[in-house]
């Protein structure tokens, strides 16, 4: 195992564009879990971003929210400006583990770890956030619902830094996460969901319920069409051909689909006219 | 690779350890240091039992490598005064005591940090310390208990 310590974001370019193994690591939250110590000894380069202190803040400009490379779930959980115009991001950094956790973690490392499951990735998807990636041949940005091409597979090239997290300020005059797992904190996510709804239409994400987390087209469509289902058996047809849940240790394909069901039409049901 | 020589604040005062890139914090604090208040539970981020502050936030040990302390301030279980223990022991908290190191590191953040509990519970506040005996009503009622006479210092130095 090696370590290095860049003290400038060109350094740190300069080092992953050297080697195409070597991984970035800011909080730590995700790595040291198969840390040598724990996991077995291994020879991969880890390019140490904690020094890079013009990563961390998150700004506020005229039309957008930029989260930092280091910005953290804490970072964002105590801005009482992200309370009030991003409350998802909110709810959803306060169901990241707990305290010890929301402290270190950070949005982008939630962004490439790029788990099915990730908390902080389907609210940023569903407020249309750009991921910002800087190498030495420039900057790419690349909208967050085209970043994932596969299990654990995304735009991001090995020279590639995530820099920053562009959120689009907007008015949004529906928004909701919900996150069922097994405990409310400290637990990873059977089903998530996010859904907004602002000028742009309806952003409707799922999370655990495929190999990536993903919007669902064809249930923003249904939405957007304002037809009511009678319950929530009337959505499965739809959310099939969004989602391709699987069954694995957390829970069942068939669990997850009509959790998913039942959520998403109890979370909607102001809108359907359906009462609470 | 060879050690890292870092230097950080430690409980108030300067240190300056040799460690190997892949060190714990919990380790170097617990081996290196002889800091054995802060125990390791499962070693993976989710019981709380190394929690420790980082420039003033609890947070797991175990998933930190030291030498990202470097140049940052660090408190462990030892820099408080004993009587942010007595809560516990009033309201029955302590029972095995594997997750009380990390428990009362927690609490007494939030018991510097009232305002906290504008937007929080304790309860939540608190979902990052597991405690093997599920003894949760008696660390809250304690939580309470120590919000309720707030004003005692930590040791001094």
């Amino acid at each position: 195992m090696n370590i290095l310590l860049p003290a400038s974001v060109p350094e740190a370019l300069d080092q992953l564009a050297n080697d195409a193994t070597a991984l970035p690591m800011a909080g730590g939250t995700d790595l040291l879990v198969h840390w040598p110590v724990r996991g077995e000894a291994h020879e991969r380069t880890y390019v140490d971003l904690s020094r890079l202190d013009s990563l961390k803040p998150l700004r506020w400009t005229a039309d957008e929210l930029m989260l930092g490379g280091l910005t953290t779930y804490w970072d964002v959980i105590r801005d009482a400006r992200a309370s009030e115009e991003f409350p998802l991001l909110v709810d959803a950094a306060r169901q990241v583990g707990a305290i010890q956790i929301q402290a270190r973690g950070t949005w982008a490392g939630n962004i490439v770890n790029a788990s099915p499951a990730a908390d902080g990735v389907p609210v940023l998807m569903a407020y249309d956030a750009v991921v910002v990636l800087e190498s030495r041949r420039g900057r790419e940005e690349v909208p967050l619902d085209r970043f994932y091409s596969g299990y654990k597979q995304m735009k991001r090239r090995p020279d590639q830094l995530v820099v920053g997290i562009r959120i689009p300020r907007r008015r949004y005059t529906y928004q909701v996460f919900e996150k069922v797992g097994a405990r409310r904190a400290q637990a990873i996510a059977k089903v998530g969901l996010a859904v907004t709804r602002s000028g742009a239409g309806w952003r409707v994400v799922a999370a655990s319920v495929a190999p990536t987390i993903r919007r669902c087209p064809a249930v923003e469509r249904l939405l957007e069409t304002g037809a009511a289902p009678e319950g929530p058996d009337d959505l499965l047809p739809t959310l099939a051909q969004d989602v391709a849940p699987i069954d694995d240790i957390r829970s069942s394909a068939h669990y997850r689909t009509r959790v998913m069901a039942r959520v998403l039409y109890h979370d909607l049901s102001d809108f359907w006219g359906k009462g609470a | 690779m060879p050690a890292i020589s870092i230097t950080f604040t430690l409980n108030g005062s300067p240190v300056t350890v040799e460690v190997d890139p892949a060190a714990r914090l919990l380790d170097t604090l617990r081996y290196q240091l002889a800091l054995t208040g802060t125990k390791e539970g499962c070693g993976e981020g989710e019981c709380g039992a190394c929690t420790v502050y980082l420039d003033g936030l609890p947070v797991n040990s175990c998933l930190i490598p030291t030498y990202q302390v470097r140049a940052h301030r660090v408190e462990t279980v030892e820099s408080l005064d004993p009587s942010a223990l007595e809560p516990f022991e009033r309201c029955g908290a302590t029972q095995c005591g594997a997750c009380t190191p990390g428990v009362v590191m927690t609490a007494w953040w939030i018991h510097e940090h009232p305002e906290l509990l504008g937007t929080h519970t304790i309860r939540e506040l608190m979902a990052g310390n597991l405690c093997r005996c599920t003894g949760y009503d008696g660390i809250i009622d304690s939580v309470e208990e120590a919000m309720g006479e707030r004003g005692r210092g930590k040791r001094e130095g």
